[in-house]
């Protein structure tokens, strides 16, 4: 039976960028287990030679003439930024002290 | 209390065309029932009455030069939180969207706005649509207006509680598991999810973009069709809308209202019923079979084997799609940005983790580290690919079944609606909500909800679901309409009726 240990679910979190403290650690671990035993049976239902969906509804590439259109500006665009500088998103740093 | 509230949307609009009432008039009277009784219901995060009163007047004015836009022309229309509003706050229940306002219409907004309708406010919801009873919003819960210690069910309960205490005549949803239609169950009220494409998701934020569909929550069945022909058809900016006009769902809802419904194979779905559903849920939903025998429809059992394998499925691909979709909320270009404490210089990747901690609530965590795993190397073939086949499995289930019948019939929800915080930290026992609605996204089926009356157990309401193929939205309508007619004419009214609800809104 699949189950998430804590060590699994700190480490999925970091994949997911959130800093999980130890207590939600402790919190969230079984809960998860559970969730994934309640899923687990997924893996006997289908033989081989079924295909996969992805989209409900065939779906095929959609393109548009190649011309202008309204658009945002820029003041739009940074509207909601946490902080901007020279009309650019402003990010903290982003390389770490080795690189 | 304004009686112009308890009329439906479409009385409203005849009302207006027939110079009886104005849309200030009526905007109005939603927001003096908001500011009544939202302090305990909590449907609405944000309310908008200088934008609804300046539509109004707008839709007034128009209306005296014989400018009508839309069939619902100065009808007020609220709408789920999900949904970007240029120049009004949109949260999607969550922290990390607090305070943002988008520099852009959904296009489902931008077309209300285009056919007249003032714009009330912004729906609460469980934080990015991630939930059953709106208990995961991180602005508090909605309560159910039939008894405030229940939920109002989710994600949609605000549209749905908005709906059904009198505090908006419409209302905008999304549906990926059952979030329009389960809230319509437990609130007394009608809710469609139509074929997925059939109303751009441009501007909607995604949780699961293969199953995410807005829709129309409203009082009556005819309203819904009115609300879907504004909101729906092709969207050059959504690529995965459907290019092709909208079925003609009012013309249904009409022909519908007769209540004949001669030559109409219904089918009782096997595995969608019985076992696991509440007495008086399962009571309703055959009275309500036996109602649309007695309109000539023809009754056919019909079995879906693989969907008792939906909620697996489904609860593989959503994580799936939702992980990967919030990875935007990166505290970079809008939201949330919240530094680590402790750190001098923090880096980007730092800003991002404390912020996404701080900013997400413990269901959407659930989500993401679930969705993370399931796409995780190694893991990705039993459980994400095997969740794929088995969506193809619930199709061709549905395929089946709509070669033996027209629609598809069963209980919205299992239960009624149950008690706030009841199921809070048990997430399996939350997600059993959303069984018989699950199916219809996974395959991209159209589904309605319209109430089939109270519990005897309980007297809270239950939901009848009606399923139709892919792009035959009309015949949810012809049903819904058939079978509200014929239970309105048993009731003597309809079922909501705002003495009936919890005393502390019955005024």
């Amino acid at each position: 039976m699949p189950e998430i240990t804590r060590d699994e679910v700190r480490h999925l979190a970091d994949l997911a960028r959130i800093d999980l403290d130890d207590a939600e650690l402790d919190h969230l671990a079984p809960q998860l287990s559970v969730i994934l035993e309640s899923v687990a049976s997924i893996n006997e239902v289908a033989a081989e030679d079924i295909p996969p969906t992805s989209h409900p509804i065939p779906v095929t590439n959609v393109f548009r003439e190649d011309v202008e259109v309204p658009c945002l500006t820029p003041e739009q665009a940074l509207s909601g930024a946490p902080a901007v500088e020279d009309q650019r998103f402003a990010v903290p740093r982003i390389l770490g002290d080795e690189q | 209390m304004n009686t112009l509230i308890t009329r439906s949307a479409s009385d409203l609009a005849t009302a207006l065309g027939a110079g009886e009432t104005t849309s200030v008039e009526i905007t109005q009277a939603f927001l003096d029932r908001i500011a009544a009784v939202d302090a305990d219901v909590h449907a609405f995060l944000h309310v908008d009455a200088e934008g609804a009163l300046a539509a109004a007047r707008d839709s007034d004015e128009r209306r005296a030069t014989g400018d009508i836009r839309s069939r619902l022309d100065g009808v007020p229309v609220a709408v789920k939180d999900v949904l970007a509003t240029e120049g009004l706050p949109t949260t999607c229940g969550s922290k990390i969207l607090e305070g943002w306002i988008p520099p852009y219409d959904a296009t489902v907004v931008r077309r209300l706005r285009q056919a007249g309708l003032p714009i009330l406010g912004k729906t609460n919801m469980d934080e990015f649509a991630m939930g059953s009873s709106t208990e995961h919003s991180a602005y508090g819960p909605t309560r159910n207006p039939w008894d405030l210690d229940r939920i109002p069910g989710g994600s949609g309960g605000g549209s749905a509680a908005a709906v059904a205490a009198f505090m908006a005549p419409l209302a905008i949803g999304t549906d990926t598991g059952g979030s329009i239609r389960q809230p319509g169950a437990v609130t007394g009220t009608v809710g469609v999810k139509p074929t997925y494409g059939g109303i751009s998701r441009y501007g909607l934020v995604a949780m699961a973009n293969s199953l995410d569909q807005a829709g129309p929550v409203t009082r009556t069945v005819l309203d819904a069709a009115l609300l879907h022909e504004i909101v729906g058809g092709h969207d050059p900016l959504d690529s995965t809308s459907i290019d092709q006009p909208v079925p003609l769902v009012a013309e249904s809802a009409y022909s519908g209202v007769t209540g004949d419904l001669a030559g109409l194979r219904v089918g009782v779905v096997a595995e969608l019923g019985g076992e696991g559903y509440q007495a008086g849920v399962q009571q309703r939903f055959d009275e309500a079979v036996e109602l649309l025998v007695k309109a000539g429809a023809e009754i056919v059992q019909v079995s879906c084997p693989n969907f008792v394998h939906a909620l697996a499925a489904y609860y593989l691909i959503m994580p799936s799609e939702a992980s990967s979709n919030l990875a935007r909320f990166d505290a970079m270009r809008y939201g949330l940005r919240v530094l680590p404490e402790g750190v001098e210089a923090p880096s980007a990747e730092e800003v991002m983790r404390a912020t996404r901690d701080a900013g997400f609530g413990d269901e959407v965590k659930r989500r993401i580290i679930l969705g993370t795993y399931a796409l995780s190397s190694g893991y990705y073939d039993a459980y994400y690919g095997q969740a794929q086949k088995v969506r193809t499995l619930i199709s061709r289930d549905f395929e089946r079944a709509f070669e033996q019948a027209d629609v598809l019939v069963s209980p919205t929800a299992p239960t009624t609606a149950f008690r706030l915080g009841e199921k809070l930290d048990d997430p399996l026992a939350m997600y059993l909500n959303d069984i018989a609605t699950i199916p219809a996204n996974l395959a991209g089926v159209p589904g309605l909800s319209v109430p089939a009356g109270l519990a005897p157990e309980d007297d809270l309401p239950v939901g009848f679901q009606v399923l139709a193929p892919a792009l035959a939205d009309d015949r949810l309508y012809r049903v819904g309409a058939a079978l509200e007619t014929l239970l309105e004419q048993q009731w003597g009214g309809p079922l909501l009726d705002p003495d009936k609800l919890d005393k502390a809104v019955a005024r």
